[in-house]
Order: structure tokens, then sequence, then C-alpha cells
């Protein structure tokens, strides 16, 4: 009936899970409990849930990046202290818990922080900076989130349900097939990541055609800002990326479920075929990851500087070479598998190759700040310590691009510490510098400026600390994943490391102080013209947070930087007194069916998990069925009255005059 | 702010000097139909990505049999003939379909769709029987790693038009009960593009999988 699920499942002799999956629980229980009790929840059902607003879900898919970046940075504190206290002695952790909290912190951050957090600023912003009502496929965009959500909740319900898997955050065959990993750890890991990867991949499909197709009058490609550029080489890096991922994935769980023999030790399964796959997705996802990442840090240069972006084509350029160029180099992950000389050479170069446009895009970055009156508020400093920070991950990159040095530094911590300053200083400051920079138009106020620079120097001075004595630690010989240790010259660093983590702890501690204080006092931080910074590209051309048709009338754009031009123009002639000739607008009509899809979807990954074959059938006749009923519906837009539209909008106008008049006395 | 900067914006700095022109007319948001079309291709190339791991996969692992049957010793080279013939015949009668539903022939779409799905049935019948006659003689997909690369690629196409199946029917429902709306016209459209994208595949599953591996 349940399959292997059973009591035994649950780890009550295991504290550490119990605890903190019964310390989840209650604040789930504690929230849900408030929004019920409050009468929150017709609210949240109708305006968010049910949301097809690319607005919304792109709060949402923020959302989730943050609860899942406390998540897995939970995991990250865990390691820090074990491997602080774990020498000649076990520590507190034992071995296939650790290896557990080790698989969960990389998959967790990569597929539950990264990627909804990179995704759901696309999804704010890239509609808005288009001049643009929505994004091509508003339905599915909800889907691809909520199936997000799926692969997250999976992967948390195996703390308290079974375990996770021990493999790392990338599962490596033969340990990861059923002869070596009999337990559900692994299965949990396939599952979460096919179903969220289906929500990357709608995701990915609809940006690019979204980007490519829709764009407002006169947004020609070489007038789009530089993050829409950044997004559709990232988005289709994801369509192309991938599903080789799911096929991967796919092929593994066909052995595992089945005795199949793709990448079994038997029967002539190659288990090199499966690292040649799974990073030839891996690659790529690197710069899925960062080059949004690029473009965020492309924009916030560009407006504190109070400049164009320098050398804007060498930049759309870098970007293209780098989509393109990110395909052929997967191989320098494994170096070391003796493919040969002539192989690793090629790939080694062609890695030192895509060194060059990241290079390019440094420059443009300073050369844009060179001569700029340049504004130090919060998303500048995360620029800047990106710039800093990130030129250090790249240049341990070609190091470790080098084959020879590679087979001294392989799964070693010097790798360990290069991708953590590649990704946290590339990724996660890019982020949060496009969080602080864009909460003012999601939400209509500021975020506290004193806190946020306290969160950012704990980050920035937290991030040296725990990771720098990482690379010494390679050179020392450490290797990654290593449960307890005997060697004593490998321990101060490593408790310099763990303080490190406790710095980056108290960052996070002064950014969630700053949400509640921002919140408290929002009044106080209203921006009420809708260009808090200053900007240049159009989601500042409308009002903060932007109405559910983000435009009354569609921008005609005649250049690059378009708002900033719009601006120029107003202040010179005061254009903006005529009164627009306003329409009605129709828009999309919300709709339950990504909730309702992934409730399915959820509740068949976890059959399949545990092998619960009637449930599986009843998730896929479910997630149908809800197809069906959404294909069936008579009505899929509502209309918005001109008269409505223009009282909005007028509304938005009156304040942009004060502001004008106010710059221009 | 400064006079430079102001300067700039006017004179839209990116332009190329030169070529005063450079920079296309856009014209603004492309229609619906074109959107979900171009979507829809984007998807097709994604899953041809998809496809293209499995046939990678089948290239490397083909000369893996550990000791079982090859290709030569396996392959019915007249069942999959007719396998080929029936799925080009669906992809000419869900063209018809197609026409049908551009010029709103309710009959005519119903009659094409059916043909389409009569044909597809019969090609995963002659798929079925194949996989189990090979199973019947102890060439599973757990015999080898060569045998599970092709059931693996052969079985994702048959999952493919399993799927196209039923999106199908739900499309001749669909019609039946609410006519050719704009959306459904789309949704048409997609299906279409799907079903000659599966003929695509197969005719690659054919010559790289049947025709290759049957020579002895």
């Amino acid at each position: 009936m349940f399959g292997k699920l059973s009591w035994s499942a649950i780890p009550i002799d295991q504290p550490i899970p119990m605890i903190a999956s019964g310390v989840v629980g209650l604040v789930i229980l504690g929230v849900l409990a408030w929004v019920v009790l409050a009468g929150h929840l017709p609210y949240l059902w109708r305006e968010w849930i049910t949301s097809v607003d690319h607005k919304r879900i792109g709060v949402m898919y923020t959302l989730l990046a943050t609860v899942m970046l406390l998540r897995g940075f939970a995991d990250a504190l865990m390691m820090r202290s074990q491997q602080a206290v774990a020498f000649q002695s076990q520590g507190y952790l034992p071995p296939e818990h650790y290896n557990q909290i080790f698989s969960a912190h990389g998959t967790i951050m990569i597929f539950f922080v990264a990627m909804p957090f990179v995704i759901g600023l696309m999804n704010l912003v890239v509609p808005l900076q288009l001049g643009v009502r929505d994004v091509a496929f508003p339905t599915l965009n909800s889907v691809g989130f909520w199936l997000t959500a799926t692969g997250a909740l999976l992967v948390n319900i195996s703390l308290v349900v079974g375990e996770f898997a021990r493999t790392g955050w990338l599962p490596y065959p033969p340990l990861s097939e059923l002869t070596y990993s009999p337990g559900v750890g692994v299965d949990y890991y396939l599952w979460a990541l096919q179903i969220s990867g289906v929500g990357t991949l709608v995701a990915g499909i609809n940006l690019v055609t979204t980007v490519l197709k829709l764009r407002t009058r006169g947004m020609t490609y070489l007038r789009m800002p530089m993050f829409c550029w950044t997004t559709l080489a990232s988005n289709l890096l994801i369509v192309a990326a991938f599903p080789i991922l799911t096929a991967t994935l796919a092929m593994l769980i066909l052995d595992r479920y089945f005795g199949f023999h793709f990448f079994t030790n038997e029967a002539g399964g190659n288990v090199m075929m499966f690292m040649n796959l799974i990073w030839a997705w891996g690659h790529p996802e690197v710069y899925i990851l960062v080059l949004p990442a690029f473009g965020i840090f492309s924009e916030v240069v560009s407006t504190f500087s109070g400049k164009p972006l320098f050398g804007y084509r060498s930049m759309v350029l870098a970007t293209m070479a780098i989509c393109v160029i990110s395909f052929m180099v997967w191989l320098h992950h494994f170096f070391t598998m003796g493919a040969g000389p002539y192989v690793n050479a090629i790939f080694g170069i062609a890695s030192m190759i895509i060194a060059v446009p990241t290079g390019v895009k440094i420059y443009n970055w300073l050369f844009t700040m060179y001569g700029g009156r340049v504004r130090f508020d919060t998303p500048m400093l995360w620029a800047i310590g990106f710039m800093v920070t990130f030129i250090l991950g790249g240049l341990t990159g070609v190091l470790v691009a080098v084959p020879p040095a590679d087979f001294l530094l392989h799964n070693s911590l010097f790798l360990v510490a290069h991708f953590h300053n590649v990704i946290i200083g590339g990724v996660l400051f890019g982020a949060f510098a496009g969080y602080a920079y864009w909460f003012p138009k999601a939400f209509g106020f500021r975020l506290h400026e004193g806190l946020g620079k306290a969160a950012f120097w704990c980050w920035l001075i937290g991030f040296y600390v725990a990771f720098m004595p990482l690379y010494a630690l390679g050179f020392l010989g450490m290797t990654r994943r290593m449960q307890h240790y005997d060697v004593p010259e490998w321990r101060p660093w490593l408790l310099i490391a763990a303080v490190g983590a406790i710095i980056i702890l108290i960052g996070i501690a002064f950014q969630i102080m700053q949400l509640v204080v921002s919140i408290r006092h929002r009044e106080a931080l209203r921006d009420r013209t809708g260009d808090p910074w200053d900007g240049r590209s159009l989601e500042w051309a409308t009002a903060s947070p932007p109405p559910v048709f983000n435009f009354a009338i569609l921008p005609d754009v005649s250049g690059e930087d378009a708002y900033w031009s719009l601006k120029a123009h107003a202040r010179q002639q005061d254009l903006e007194k005529r009164e627009p000739n306003y329409k009605d607008i129709e828009m999309p009509r919300n709709s339950p069916t990504g909730f309702i899809c992934a409730f399915f979807a959820t509740i068949m990954g976890f059959a399949l998990i545990w092998h619960i074959w009637w449930m599986v059938a009843a998730g896929a006749i479910g997630a149908f069925a809800t197809f069906v009923a959404f294909a069936w519906r008579d009505h899929d837009e509502y209309v918005i009255p001109a008269k409505e539209v223009a009282r909005i909008d007028r509304a938005n106008i009156e304040e942009r005059r004060a502001l004008i008049s106010l710059a221009g006395a | 702010m400064a006079d430079t900067t102001m300067a700039y914006a006017h004179s839209d700095p990116h332009r190329l000097r030169g070529i005063p022109h450079a920079a296309v007319v856009h014209e603004g948001p492309a229609p619906k139909r074109i959107v979900t079309g171009f979507g829809f291709w984007i998807f097709l190339l994604s899953d041809i990505v998809m496809f293209s791991c499995f046939f990678a996969t089948y290239a490397v692992l083909v000369d893996q049999t550990a000791g079982g049957p090859n290709g030569s010793e396996l392959f019915d080279l007249r069942r999959v003939a007719v396998e080929t013939v029936l799925l080009l015949l669906s992809s000419f009668t869900c063209g018809l379909a197609n026409i049908a539903a551009d010029i709103r022939n309710k009959p005519w779409f119903q009659v094409s769709m059916a043909a389409t799905c009569v044909l597809g049935l019969a090609f995963l019948y002659l798929e079925a029987t194949e996989f189990a006659d090979l199973v019947a003689r102890g060439a599973g997909p757990t015999r080898s790693a060569f045998l599970t690369a092709f059931f693996s690629l052969v079985g994702c196409h048959g999952l493919h038009v399993s799927a196209g199946i039923l999106w199908l029917l739900t499309m001749m429902a669909q019609v039946f009960a609410k006519g050719f709306r704009a959306d459904i016209g789309r949704r048409i459209m997609c299906f279409a593009l799907f079903w000659h994208a599966l003929d695509i595949i197969w005719v690659a599953v054919f010559s790289v999988v049947y025709l290759l591996g049957s020579k002895p």
C-alpha cells in the first residue's frame, strides 16, 4: 500500500534533524495559523498564490530563494562547526549525517537559492525594462514557479521522512547507484530536481520568448538594457542545458528503478559518461547563474555613476560570447579523468579563453565608473565588492584551468574556495545588489540604508575570513567533504573559517533586521515617484509598485537608456503636461493552475520516491486534469477600463512632475 | 546632473558611427499567435537537445553488449519499415487536420485527427510488440548497456508519441466542445509542430539505430 514508506523512515533517534524539522514545522504551522486566523488567506489566494502577474511571481521566486538561503546557510554553519571541532575526533555529526548536509547544502544553494533568486529578479524586472505589460506565457510562468517550490518542498521533506542524498550536490555514480546508495536519499534528490527542472525550463522558454518577441515599440535589440541581454543569454543557456540535466537524471533514475546499465560497473555501463553529461549541463549552469548577475551590476554601476554603460556593444558581444563558449569547457571539471594531454589542453585553453569576455566586462564597469559622479548606496557597494572579489575568484579559476595545476588541486579545498569565491562574490552579491536596487520598485518603499550597508560589510569581510583559509588548506593538501581529520596544521585555518561563517551569520541577521525595520518604517522610506535612484531604464518610468498593467501607455523608445532620455526631454520641453489618450487594457486572468498542478506534482514526486505506485498514477492524472480544466475555461482575460487606467496613471504623473520641477529648480 | 551626461542621453551614444540607421525599426510586441508558436519552437529545440543526449549515450554504449546480442541479431527491419510508414503517414494526416483547422472545417478536422490517432496507435502497437519480443528473447534493457541505451532512446520517442496521442485526443474533445477558438487554434498549431518534430526524431532513430545497427 505505501511502498517503501513505514514509520521507521522518520529518524526519531537522531536529535539534530528531529529538532531542526520540529522548529521548521512549528514555524510553518505558526505562519499558517496566523494567516488563517488573521483572515489573510483569501487575500493571499487571490492576489499571490493564483497570481499570473510577472511581478508577483518574481517576488515569490525571490522569497522562496531567501527562505531556502536560510536553510542552506544552516547547513553551512553545521559543516564549518563540525570541521572546527572534528580534529582527531568524530565531532558532533556522524558521517552519514555530515554527508547528507554537504549534499543538501550544495543542492539547495544552487537549485533553490541561486536559481530562484535570479529567475525571480528577471521575472520582476525584464518585462518592465522592455516596456511591456507581461511575460509571453503568464500562466505557465506561475506553473514554473510552483514546480520549483515543489522541488524545494521535497528536499525539505527529506529532513523528516527518510533521508537526503549522501552523494554530493552532483550524484556521481557508481556511488549513487542502487548498489551503493540503497536508501531513498538519492531518489529525493532526483525527483526534487526533475520536477523543479521542468519549472526552470518553463521559465527559460518564457523569458527567451519574452525578450525576443515582446518588446515595446522602438525597443530594438541594441537599445535593450544590459540586464535584458544577460537575461536572454542566461535563458538561452537554460533552454539548451537543462534538457541535458533532465536526460542525465532520467538515466540515473532508470538505473536505480529498473536495473538499467547506463552508469553501472556491470554489463558495459560507463561511469564517465555521467560526468560528461552532467557537466555539459553543469558548466553552462554556472553562467546561467552569473550572467544575470553581470546584468544587474551593469544596471547598478551605470545608474549609480550617472553615466551610460561604457562599451555597451562590447558588453553585448562579451555576454553572447560567454553564452557560446560556456558549452565548450565542461571537461575541465574532470581533467583527472585521463582523457589525455590533447583533450585536456583544448579544454584548458577554452577555459582560459572564457575569462577574456569576462575581463572585458570588468573593464567596462570600471570605465563606466571612471569620470562619473559615483553614489555609494547599498547596491553600488555590492557591485564594488563584487568586482574585487570576483576578479580574485576568476584568477584562481584560470589557475585551476591549467591541467597540470588542476591535477594537484582537484577535489581539494582550493577548489571549494574557488567556486564559493565566484558564486558568492558573483551570483549572490549580484542577487543582493538587485534586491536592494529593485526592492523599492517592487514594494514602493526603500530598504533601510544603514542596515543594508552593515549587512554588506559583514558579508564581504565574512566571506574573506571564511574562504581565504580554504585556499591555504587546499595548498596544505586538505580534500573537500572531510567529516574529521588528523592533521594539526589544518586546525587553525578551519577555526578562522568558522569565525568567517559567524561574521556572515551576523550579515544575514542584519539583512533580516533591515527587512523588518524597513517594513515597519515604510511610510518614512516611501518612494512616491517610482524613480528613487534616478534610474535610466524603463522600469523606473512607472509607479512603485507598478500597476498590474505596468504601463498605461506602452512607451515609444527612441534610443538607449530609454527612461533617461525621456526625463531629459521632459525637463526641457515639459512634454508630460499633455494628457495621453488612455485605452482599455486587457490583462490575463489569475489562475490556480500552477498551484494545483504543483500540488499534484508534489504527491507524484513523493510517491515516486517511496515507490507508492497508485499514488503516482493519482498525481499524474490530477496534474493532467488540471491542465485540461485550464484549457477548458472560456474567459482568460479581463478588461481594465480606460477610466481606471487614467485614474491610476494620473496620480503617478503628478508625483513625477513634482520631482521634475524640484530638479529643475 | 552634469551637462555632459545630458548630452549623452540625447545622442544615443552607442549608435554605430557612420552607419546612421544600423538599428532596425521595431514595431512593438508581436501578436499572440507568433508568440505562442515561437515559444513552442523553443520548447521543441530543448526537447531535441534532450533526445540528442540519448543519441549520444546510445553512440557511446552501442558496442557494450556485455556478451549479449547486438543490433544486427535483434532488429527486424521490415517491422521498422512499417513503423516508419505509419508515422510518416500520420504526419500527413496531421497536416490535413491543421489545414482543416485553418479553414475551420470541423468534420475534416475530426476525421484527420482520428486518422492520425489510429496511425500513431498502430505505430505504438508495433513498437510494443518489438519490445515484448526482445524481452521474451532475454534481450531486455537490463541485459547490457547497449540494450539499456536502445530501449531508452526508442522508448523515449515512444513515450513522446503516447503523450502526443493524449494531447491529440484532448484537442479533438476541445474542438468538439468549444469549436475553433483563437486559443484552441494556437494549441492545434503547437500540436502539429510537436507531431512533426517527433517524425524528424524518428527519422534519426531509424537511421542511427536501425539502419546502422542492422549492419552485420
